[in-house]
């Protein structure tokens, strides 16, 4: 079931159905007690139709920016474990920002071992993530573009949810290591990405091992 | 946000579970007889929580259009109905006629509304801070996450109001 007070609009809209619902309940209680209750046990049947069943036919609803800005900027957002570098993934946040005032938000996902999330204990993979991090944008200014960073959820997914909420992004690029050894590709995270964000994705490799890199 | 909200629904689901339980056990009728509950009062004061959902989402829709001051009145409006709604449940409980301690309707009574009442006062902090933040300038367009944060925080606490008024002041 989709949570309903994912963004304030949802949670507007989620009230006003939550006023219909207890409404029509309460009416129907002061006319007679089982009319109310019949009220009630037939809306709840629409609700839970509705929360459980139509949603499994539907595709998936995409989550978009919901921040506007300047229309002579371009956002991109980067999302990388450890592989924020690279000519071709340079290249690439060149060729999406081209024409435009670009600036680079870079999120490096905290990578807990199982032992540390399950102890809650989330200070070495955040101060790990933060190395990487800054690694990766001095990296980036090297080059010359205008990059801030921070470090995101553990899930790479929740990690851009969250971004595209604060810094509104107008394409993502998502940087992994080569199949076989990348975790994030093991798990499909760029398929799953792309069907749940409505912002162009691209998927860059990068081979730090031996400093090639491709677009896919 | 996800978690949190579910913690707050398993907390309401728990005082809900022991209003149901005390009113199937003290059966038929309900309230008990002596115990009468000023639902036009509550009416008046549900109206008032409700509209002042419309006027959060007003203040969040403005800022996104980059009306800093449709935000400020919204924020204001926002918080001056909730401090009424407060206010008003303070004045009912003053003037309701009976006590937590004199059984478990009214215990379970105080328990429901009183757990409420404490969420619309952290909403009114939070509605304070926001509103204080409007005013120096720390939204904009851009960022105004601090809002929409709020808002549906606001909106949760009115969403739970409505449960709570039909269930226990209505049905």
């Amino acid at each position: 079931m989709r949570n309903p007070l994912r963004s304030e609009a949802e949670a507007f809209r989620f009230l006003l159905l939550t006023i219909g619902y207890f409404a029509a309940i309460a009416i129907g209680a002061l006319i007679d007690k089982w009319v109310g209750f019949g009220v009630f046990i037939v809306l709840s049947l629409v609700v839970l139709y509705v929360a459980f069943l139509r949603g499994r036919d539907e595709p998936p609803q995409r989550v978009a920016p919901t921040l506007q800005h300047d229309p002579e900027e371009r956002r991109i957002l980067v999302i990388a474990n450890e592989t924020v570098a690279g000519d071709t993934l340079h290249s690439m946040i060149r060729e999406k920002g081209e024409g435009y005032r670009t600036n680079v938000l870079v999120v490096v996902p905290a990578q807990p071992s199982p032992l540390q999330h399950f102890a809650s204990d989330d200070d070495p993979s955040r101060k790990a993530a933060r190395k990487r991090l800054d690694a990766s944008l001095a990296k980036l200014r090297e080059a010359g573009f205008s990059a801030e960073g921070e470090v995101g959820e553990p899930d790479p997914l929740q990690a851009i949810e969250d971004a595209l909420r604060t810094f509104g992004p107008d394409a993502i690029i998502i940087s992994t290591h080569p199949e076989g050894r990348s975790h994030w590709l093991a798990r499909g995270v760029v398929e799953h990405a792309r069907e749940r964000f409505a912002v162009p994705i691209t998927h860059v490799v990068v081979d730090l091992e031996s400093d090639r890199s491709q677009v896919r | 946000m996800l978690l949190f909200i579910a913690s707050e629904v398993m907390l309401f689901g728990s005082f809900f579970t022991a209003y149901f339980f005390i009113r199937v056990v003290n059966g038929y009728p309900w309230p008990p007889e002596g115990f009468e509950l000023p639902r036009y009062v509550a009416g008046v004061n549900t109206a008032i929580l409700v509209t002042s959902s419309f006027t959060m989402h007003w203040a969040l829709q403005s800022i996104r259009r980059g009306n800093r001051a449709g935000m400020q009145a919204g924020l204001v409006l926002t918080f001056l109905m909730g401090l009424t709604f407060l206010l008003t449940q303070v004045i009912e409980y003053a003037r309701v006629g009976f006590a937590p301690h004199d059984n478990a309707f009214t215990t379970i009574f105080f328990s429901l509304t009183g757990l409420h009442g404490a969420h619309v006062f952290v909403g009114l902090t939070i509605l304070l801070f926001m509103t204080i933040r409007a005013y120096r300038g720390h939204f904009s367009p851009e960022h105004h996450y601090g809002v929409e944060l709020g808002g549906i925080y606001w909106h949760f606490v009115d969403i739970m109001w409505i449960v709570v008024y039909t269930t226990v002041y209505i049905i």
